[in-house]
C-alpha cells in the first residue's frame, strides 16, 4: 500500500533515501541507541562512503538498507532498487565452486538454469577471474576471493532487461587486504561501478579510501551515530589514493573525525 | 585519452594477474605409489608393534600357552577361520544386521536431529537428553530389549538403533547450530527462505558435522551388536556366535582370531568414513597440515 502513496519523481531522485532513521538495541532504560535520526540520501550513480569511527553504527545502517534489520523509527525508501550486500569477508561458500556460488546468486535472481553458467563466466570475466571457475574458494587468495564475492554482489544486481537502478552496499569489503591488493581492488570497483552505472554506499574507517573512492563521504558520529558533517570530493577520477588532493581533503576529515572522538574521552 | 585509458586498464589487468599469480600456491599432486605408502606404513608399523608387544607377554610365561597362544599360533588359525564357508555366511549375517540397524539408525536419528534444530523450545528439552543417551552404555538396554523382543533379531535390531541413533541426531544438530553466521546473513541477503534456504545453504553446511556424527554412530552401532550377538543367541551363525562357542570350547586361538575380524571390520568402516571426510575436508579447504 505504501508503494501507491510514493512519488515517482522521488524514485528517480534517489536510488536509497533514508529520513529519520533511529535504531535501537534492547528496550528501556538498558536499550542502546546505535542510530539517531540519520537522513541520507544516495542519488542514481553515485557513490557515497559513509566514515566513521568505532561504534558509529556503520555497519547497523547497512543491515538497516539490506533488510537484515528493522528501523526503530524513520523510513528507508529504496524505491525498486535492486540491493546487493558486501562484507569484509567474502563469505563464500565454501562447498560450491567459484562459478557455483555465482549460479546460485542468478538463480536467486531468477536467471534461467540454461544461463547461469554463461553469465556466471561474464561476471568472473569482470572482475578478471576468468579460468577460475571451477577452483573453490579456498584455493584462491584473499584478494580474489574478495572479488568473487563482488561479482556474487553483482550477480545479485543483475539486470533482467528492466530499468531498475541498483545499489551495491559494502561493508569495509577491503579492510582485510593488503594494501597492493586495495589499491588494485579500489581501481576496479571504480571502473565497474562506472560501466554498471551503480549506486554505492560504501561503509569505511579508513579516511583515505572514502575520499579515494567516493562522490561524497559522509561522516558519522559515534554513540549514538548522527551525520555531522558531509564533504563532497570534487576531484577528477581516477585517483589515486597517494596525492596530494586526496591526503589533503583526508586531513581536514581526520582531525574532524579526531574532534569526534576526543569528545567520547571527556 | 581513450588510449590513455586503455594503456591504464591493460596495465590494471596485468598488475592484478601478477598479483593472482604470486598469491596462488601452485597445489603440488602426489605420487599415488607414495600416497598409498604414506597410508600404510603406520597402520603396518602399528601392527607390528601390537604383535611384538603381544608375543612378549606370552613369552614372559604370564599365562599358559593354551590360555593365551601367542601370535604365531592365532595367525596361522586366523587363515583356516578366513578361508571356511562358515565364517563367510557369519560374517554376512552380521554385516546385514549391522547395515539394517545403522540405516534405521540414520533415518531415525536424522528426523530426530531436523526436528529437534528446528526449534529453540524442542532443543531446549530434549539437546541434554540426546547427550545422555549417547553415553548410555548400549548393553544397558538390552535387558528392556530382552524383554520388549524376546531373544530375537528385533531385540538386537532395538539395540543397535539406540545406540547409534543420538550421535547421528547430535552431529546433525551441531551441524544446523554451527553453522557460520556470515553465511546465513549472505544467505538472507540473497533472499534464501523456506526450502531453498535447507537446499543450498543449511544442509550442505552441516555436512561435516553430520558425517562426524554418522561415522561416531557407527562406532556405537558396531560395539551395540557385538554386544547383542553375544547376548542374545539365536540359532543363526554371527559373527557374535563363533566369538561364544569358541569361548565354550575353549578354543583361545579361534577367539582371538574372531576378535581380530571385529577389530579389522570395525577399523574398515572407520576408514570408509574417514575418505569421505577427507574428500569434504579437501573440497573445502579444512584439510590440516600435512594430510
Amino acid at each position: 500500500m505504501s508503494k501507491a502513496v510514493k512519488a515517482p519523481a522521488s524514485r528517480t531522485a534517489s536510488a536509497v533515501r533514508l529520513s529519520g532513521v533511529s535504531k535501537a538495541f534492547g528496550s528501556g532504560a538498558s536499550a542502546l541507541l546505535a542510530l539517531d535520526d540519520v537522513s541520507l540520501d544516495v542519488r542514481p550513480g553515485e557513490f557515497v562512503c559513509l566514515l566513521g569511527a568505532s561504534g558509529c553504527g556503520k555497519s547497523t545502517l547497512l543491515n538497516l538498507v539490506a533488510d537484515l534489520d528493522k528501523a526503530s523509527a524513520g523510513t528507508i525508501d529504496k524505491g525498486d532498487a535492486r540491493v546487493a550486500l558486501m562484507f569484509q569477508e567474502p563469505a563464500l561458500f565454501p562447498w560450491l565452486t567459484v562459478s557455483g556460488n555465482l549460479e546460485l546468486a542468478l538463480r536467486q535472481r531468477g536467471v534461467p538454469r540454461a544461463e547461469r553458467k554463461a553469465r556466471a563466466s561474464e561476471l568472473l570475466a569482470s572482475v578478471h577471474l576468468s579460468g577460475f571457475e571451477k577452483k573453490r574458494p579456498h584455493q584462491l587468495s584473499g584478494g580474489m576471493r574478495q572479488r568473487v564475492a563482488l561479482a556474487r554482489a553483482l550477480a545479485l544486481t543483475e539486470s533482467q532487461g528492466d530499468e531498475r537502478p541498483t545499489l551495491l552496499l559494502m561493508d569495509e569489503p577491503f579492510g582485510a587486504l593488503d594494501a597492493m591488493t586495495r589499491d588494485l581492488l579500489h581501481d576496479e570497483l571504480e571502473r565497474i561501478w562506472r560501466e554498471r552505472e551503480l549506486s554505492v554506499l560504501f561503509v569505511t574507517h579508513n579516511v583515505r579510501e572514502a575520499v579515494r573512492l567516493g562522490d561524497r563521504v559522509v561522516l558519522l558520529s559515534s554513540r549514538p551515530g548522527r551525520v555531522i558533517q558531509e564533504f563532497p570530493v570534487e576531484f577528477p577520477r581516477p585517483r589515486r589514493i597517494d596525492s596530494p588532493d586526496v591526503a589533503t581533503l583526508a586531513a581536514t576529515i581526520t582531525d574532524r573525525l579526531k574532534e569526534e572522538v576526543s569528545r567520547h574521552g571527556s | 585519452m581513450v588510449l590513455e585509458q586503455q594503456e591504464k586498464s591493460g596495465g590494471i589487468q596485468r598488475q592484478i594477474a601478477g598479483l593472482d599469480a604470486l598469491e596462488l600456491t601452485a597445489g603440488k599432486k602426489k605420487n599415488p605409489l607414495v600416497r598409498v605408502w604414506s597410508a600404510l606404513w603406520p597402520i603396518m608399523t602399528a601392527v607390528l608393534i601390537s604383535l611384538a608387544a603381544w608375543e612378549l607377554v606370552v613369552l614372559s610365561g604370564w599365562r599358559e600357552p593354551w590360555v593365551l597362544p601367542g601370535p604365531r599360533e592365532v595367525v596361522p588359525v586366523f587363515f583356516e577361520v578366513v578361508a571356511t564357508g562358515t565364517f563367510w555366511d557369519a560374517v554376512a549375517l552380521t554385516m546385514q544386521r549391522a547395515l539394517v540397524g545403522f540405516a534405521l539408525a540414520v533415518l531415525i536419528g536424522g528426523t530426530i536431529g531436523a526436528l529437534v534444530s528446528q526449534s529453540w523450545v524442542l532443543r531446549r528439552a530434549f539437546g541434554s537428553l540426546i547427550t545422555g543417551l549417547q553415553t548410555m552404555p548400549s548393553i544397558a538396554w538390552f535387558p528392556l530389549a530382552i524383554l520388549l523382543f524376546k531373544l530375537s533379531e528385533s531385540a538386537i535390531l532395538f539395540v543397535v538403533v539406540l545406540g547409534a541413533a543420538p550421535s547421528i541426531a547430535n552431529g546433525l544438530i551441531a551441524g544446523v547450530d554451527y553453522t557460520p553466521p556470515i553465511l546465513l546473513r549472505v544467505g538472507q541477503t540473497m533472499g534464501l527462505t523456506g526450502f531453498a534456504r535447507y537446499r543450498h545453504l543449511i544442509i550442505p553446511a552441516s555436512l561435516p558435522s553430520f558425517v562426524a556424527g554418522l561415522k561416531q554412530g557407527w562406532a556405537f552401532a558396531w560395539r551395540s551388536l557385538m554386544a547383542g550377538e553375544l547376548l542374545v543367541i539365536i540359532g543363526k551363525q554371527s559373527i557374535g556366535t563363533l566369538l561364544h562357542f569358541s569361548r565354550e570350547v575353549s578354543d583361545t586361538a579361534e577367539m582371538i582370531a574372531v576378535m581380530v575380524i571385529i577389530l579389522i571390520i570395525g577399523i574398515l568402516v572407520d576408514q570408509l568414513f574417514g575418505v569421505v571426510d577427507r574428500a569434504i575436508r579437501s573440497r573445502w579447504g579444512l584439510q590440516r597440515v600435512g594430510d
